[in-house]
């Protein structure tokens, strides 16, 4: 990557031996016997689990791991069964997601949603929070609110200008191609000013050429000092990015720490990437003999 | 054919106190399903309840006009907390069916004889425009005003002038509104609510905030057409909610001048039908009886509104955009 010196990895992030559960030097997010179960499947039980500040921290897993199940649960889009956990020393229990967001722990979706039928700008002059014209009574009142209108306007086309979806600002968000959505969505998700970004899959549908730029865009979060939590099934962005690697299978979580070391452990090689993660795709099927000799 | 007649009913037709509490009823269905995407059938209802409101007010607890419609808007913001406060937190198809279920049992309350004295059943009320002093606050001497098809006495004129102001009242708030920034979330939330939510709105109270505006819209309505004619149970059934839907779909949804001009349209077209279509009948084009003809004109508003549906989504009225990305 271009941006060799300043991707640098946090380190020195946990207390102790890495193993799932490990006390942080300074968690944001502190969760405590989360449970979720829909009829007969737990498809979360995490018993504890610490979410370092300032890093980008990944979760992983196999599908139906319970990834985007905990995201929901973390962010009040989904009551857990039992459990606790705290943002910032906040307990965030029964809190109901607008809130959640209103105190600066902002998600995007696996499945992204745009609002399609409000312009670009519109959809990024959305994001901001304390909007005095956003107030029924207010909103009759144009003078009560076009400064700070304008004002986001100009934060607005800054980001926009930074994702490079300025030049879309007055089209309709339901034109955008799939991975510049994704693009909006973050960009939407930083105009709240967040302090603990949660990602679903960031990279998911999005060409390469356009992975290159969300990457950055990810890093540049962390600069900015942001806490960021992402789940993602590409390994070779875990590895890029990721400061800390927290690893569910079957809504436990059974593995976490720095991404090189905790992908070599046998428990995550065995609940997620399989014993061919370095061998072709057409070795592990066996229909592409050549390579297959080549391989051993 | 008596063309001479046909035409001038049809052109007096465009401007009449029913079309202006109509359009009323309509802005609300646009502030509703349009701008917040709350898929409200109950539009009957609200009207129904601004006009008993005024009504009962006057003549059972002797209100004086004013009062008495403001009693009506009251009623309507009530009428909608309780659909919306357990409805509006579970998917829009919920409130859908509450809505519809709530107009019709409010119309069958007010038909029913259990409440003659009050409701008077199935004759309805009448009477409230003299006792509450909305006759007397007449400003114009009496007389003839106007010209061709558009002449009305002092009496159609004041109810026309305080039905226009209302409507422009209600059509510059709307305008108002949705220029705002309180406008840009109520959109998202249409949009996709989860999104909207995630970024810290309170998405709830935005919804009720925009079933109350709607709904005290629809009631003015209701007012409006109290005004001007007696109220009765008859008037707000389903199929009116139905033809107010249609004057909505046919100006444009998420428009500001849309859901008034459709309304005009279609309230005209009505009125052209139900002149011209008896007149074919009995010159013998149509071979159907007169009444058969009558009759048939909610036949052609049922296929027009597919035809919207299916070919201009947007409304006339609407953003030529949105079609391309109808989901």
């Amino acid at each position: 990557m271009s941006s060799n010196s300043e991707s640098q990895k946090s380190t020195g992030l946990h207390i102790g031996v890495a193993a799932p559960g490990v006390k942080k030097v300074d968690p944001i997010l502190v969760i405590d016997s989360v449970k979720k179960s829909f009829g007969g499947l737990t498809a979360v039980d995490v018993e504890h689990l610490e979410i370092p500040r300032g890093a980008i921290t990944a979760l992983i897993g196999p599908n139906g791991a319970g990834k985007t199940t905990l995201f929901n649960l973390l962010t009040g889009f989904d009551n857990p069964d039992t459990g606790a956990w705290s943002f910032e020393g906040k307990q965030l229990a029964g809190i109901s997601s607008f809130k959640v967001a209103k105190m600066g722990q902002v998600r995007t979706f696996q499945l992204t949603k745009a609002l399609s039928l409000l312009t670009v700008l519109e959809n990024m002059k959305l994001g901001a929070k304390n909007q005095t014209g956003e107030k029924l009574l207010n909103s009759l009142f144009p003078f009560l609110w076009r400064k700070q209108d304008n004002e986001l306007e100009v934060k607005a086309m800054e980001l926009l200008r930074r994702f490079k979806l300025d030049a879309k600002k007055d089209d309709f968000a339901a034109s955008l191609s799939g991975g510049q959505r994704k693009l909006l969505e973050m960009a939407r998700a930083l105009m709240t000013d967040p302090v603990l970004v949660m990602l679903d899959e960031p990279m998911a549908g999005v060409n390469p050429a356009l992975t290159q730029s969300l990457l950055e865009h990810v890093l540049n979060l962390k600069k900015e000092g942001m806490t960021v939590l992402f789940v993602e099934h590409d390994m070779h962005m875990v590895r890029h990015i990721a400061d800390w690697v927290v690893v569910m299978a079957e809504g436990k979580v059974v593995a976490e720490g720095a991404p090189d070391t905790v992908m070599k452990e046998q428990a995550v090689i065995d609940a997620y990437l399989g014993a061919h993660q370095d061998t072709d795709l057409g070795v592990v099927t066996g229909r592409i003999k050549v390579i297959s000799e080549e391989g051993k | 054919m008596d063309w001479g007649s046909i035409l001038n009913n049809t052109l007096a037709g465009l401007l009449t106190p029913t079309i202006l509490a109509f359009a009323l009823a309509t802005l609300g269905l646009a502030m509703h399903f349009g701008f917040a995407g709350l898929l409200n059938f109950g539009i009957a209802g609200f009207m129904a309840v601004g006009a008993y409101g005024y009504a009962i007010s006057v003549l059972t607890f002797g209100l004086p006009w004013w009062a008495g419609m403001i009693m009506g808007v009251a009623a309507s913001v009530v009428f909608a907390l309780i659909m919306g406060i357990p409805t509006l937190r579970l998917r829009g198809d919920y409130l859908a069916i509450v809505t519809i279920a709530a107009a019709e049992i409010l119309r069958l309350l007010f038909l029913t004889t259990a409440f003659e004295p009050v409701t008077g059943s199935a004759d309805g009320l009448f009477g409230y425009n003299n006792s509450g002093g909305f006759a007397d606050a007449n400003p114009f001497p009496p007389g003839d005003y106007g010209w061709g098809p558009w002449t009305y006495n002092e009496q159609t004129l004041w109810m026309l002038v305080f039905g226009l102001m209302v409507l422009a009242v209600a059509t510059l708030l709307l305008w108002a509104l949705m220029r705002s920034p309180w406008g840009r979330v109520v959109k998202g939330i249409r949009e996709d609510e989860d999104a909207v939510r995630a970024l810290g709105k309170n998405v709830f109270a935005y919804k009720m905030q925009a079933l109350i505006i709607g709904g005290i819209f629809g009631a003015l309505g209701g007012i409006v057409l109290a005004t001007s004619t007696n109220v009765s149970p008859g008037v707000y059934v389903t199929s009116l909610t139905f033809f107010l839907w249609t004057a909505l779909l046919l100006g444009g949804a998420a428009t500001i001048f849309g859901p008034v001009l459709g309304s005009i349209i279609f309230w005209v077209l009505q009125a052209f039908l139900t002149n011209i279509l008896p007149a074919l009948a009995e010159s013998g084009i149509l071979p159907v009886s007169g009444i058969q003809a009558a009759t048939l004109r909610y036949v052609l508003v049922g296929i027009g509104l597919m035809l919207i549906v299916i070919y201009r989504p947007q409304g006339i009225f609407g953003d030529k955009r949105e079609m391309t990305f109808v989901k």
